[in-house]
């Protein structure tokens, strides 16, 4: 299936690619291509102009910003996860990325790009959930923040507007006694999760959980954060129990893979299982 | 739709084409350079075929649009042995009946090239899962694994 005809820019800098995009109404930015290219392929999508960011200076880092750790939107998903810096201060980004798709996806697939395509069943969205992280965009009116409670929308859909281009994801980065897990079940290795549960924790002088963040992905229209087994975990409750509450709130829907009330019941294993693995890895 | 001036090094030979925006680095290797070793399966990025490699990682080039390949250096199955001596990974491929109708073997091949210093490491279960973006319809792939295991084994003795 060849992509239908397109014009073609590759701007080097932020503001040019601002310039093409608000050039054209059906302009789309092209990172990595690992989600559009398909999109094409299928004739899903149609954009008259393709916006290439690989070009684009200043995209393409991973900093340390003491709490903080920002990764350039264009830096690639193979980068990251083979960073020391991100394995030791954000071990459980590190650790989702093996879960996306296949080391050549990952070469060229992007962070930005995953998390401005919002899959609900991605592992990166979801992680950017369950840290409490933001994006950076930028745009004709200039740079925003967006806090990721306010960023995924729906499925494949995001609070980042038309014109507007996606430049640098923020994640909080991890302490001391932090313990973190990925637990999926997928039909194969590599294929999005029919469920899949990002765990991190962090324990107290006392070995007290004092802080848990729990996402889940594929049981949705976006990723979610399991707040109430987040709470029974904090007032002391063990994972088997806190597990139990993971499909509060949740009402995925059936297709081809996987029924409703088979992701429900994978929605409190996986919680189970992350749960317990990340408070080993804390201990 | 314009076309766009590029310049691509495939197998250590510099082209330079004009090509459209919307053709596929695969049909690029393919149909303008006539290196039809790299196969076109899925055409969407499920089945791997199409792997190669993009200055030294593993690609699918039916993802990839040739025009973003402007300035890069690719490697195709074609550049794998060096005149008429196979790769030993070929040799192993060969030994071990890692291949029936070989459709996928060119994609195996480049994408296992391009991982063997992690490949070394592993045990079965890692390799399976390192090599399941590629796919084969013919061999069940235990002969493929097979031929990864051979060839790491003989890398270590050379001492590479
Ligand atoms: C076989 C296969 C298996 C896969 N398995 C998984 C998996 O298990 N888990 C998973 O999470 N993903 C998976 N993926 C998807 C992969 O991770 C993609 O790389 C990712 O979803 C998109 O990133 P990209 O850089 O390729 O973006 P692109 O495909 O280039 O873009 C995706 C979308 O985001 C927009 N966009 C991209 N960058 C920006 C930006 N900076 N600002 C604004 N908009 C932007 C584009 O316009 C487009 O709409 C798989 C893909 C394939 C082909
Ligand atoms: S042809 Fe490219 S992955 Fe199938
Ligand atoms: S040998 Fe036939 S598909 Fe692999």
């Amino acid at each position: 299936m060849k992509p239908p005809d397109f014009d073609y820019v590759a701007p080097t800098s932020v503001d040019g690619a601002i310039k093409a995009l608000g050039s054209d109404s059906e302009a789309k930015v092209l990172a990595g291509g690992q989600s559009l290219i398909p999109l094409l392929a299928f004739r899903l999508a149609g954009p008259s102009l393709l916006v290439d960011l690989a070009r684009v200076d200043g995209l393409d880092h991973i900093t340390d910003q003491g709490d903080r750790l920002v990764i350039g939107a264009m830096t690639r998903q193979r980068r990251v996860e083979r960073d020391p810096l991100v394995a030791n201060r954000c071990p459980l980004l590190a650790e989702s990325l093996r879960h996306v798709g296949h080391p050549q996806i990952r070469s060229q697939g992007t962070i930005g790009g995953s998390v401005a395509h919002a899959d609900p069943a991605a592992e990166l969205p979801g992680v950017v959930l369950a840290l409490g992280g933001r994006v950076h965009v930028t745009g004709p009116a200039g740079d925003r923040t967006i806090e990721s409670e306010e960023l995924f929308q729906g499925f494949l859909s995001t609070s980042i507007a038309d014109g507007e281009i996606l430049t640098a994801v923020e994640v909080p980065a991890s302490g001391p006694r932090t313990g973190w897990s990925v637990v999926e079940v997928a039909r194969r290795p590599g294929d999005y999760a029919l469920c899949g549960a990002l765990c991190q924790l962090q324990l107290d002088d006392a070995g007290a959980v004092m802080g848990v963040h729990l996402g889940l992905i594929g049981v949705g229209d976006r990723p979610m954060r399991a707040h109430a087994v987040e709470a029974a975990v904090l007032a002391g409750a063990n994972p088997a129990d806190a597990a139990e509450l993971a499909p509060d709130g949740l009402s995925p829907s059936s297709d081809v893979h996987a029924s409703s009330d088979y992701r429900l019941h994978l929605a409190t294993v996986t919680s189970r299982r992350a749960l317990t693995q990340a408070l080993e890895r804390a201990a | 739709m314009t076309t766009h001036p590029i310049t691509v090094e495939v197998n250590g030979v510099a082209y330079e084409r004009s090509v459209s925006p919307r053709l596929l680095l695969s049909d690029f290797l393919r149909h303008e350079l006539h290196l039809t070793g790299t196969h076109v399966g899925c055409e969407h990025g499920v089945c791997g075929a199409c792997t190669v490699q993009f200055n030294g990682e593993g690609v699918r080039s039916c993802l990839l649009f040739a025009v973003q390949a402007d300035g890069s250096t690719i490697k195709t199955v074609e550049g794998l042995a060096n005149g008429d001596s196979l790769h030993p990974l070929q040799e192993a491929f060969s030994a071990a009946h890692a291949l029936q109708c070989g459709f996928c073997t060119p994609g195996f091949l480049m994408a296992i090239d391009s991982m063997l210093d992690q490949l070394s490491t592993m045990s079965e279960a890692e390799i399976r899962e390192a090599l399941s973006g590629n796919i084969c319809r013919c061999t069940g792939y235990q002969g493929i694994v097979e031929a990864v295991q051979a060839t790491v084994a003989s890398l270590q003795q050379e001492g590479r």
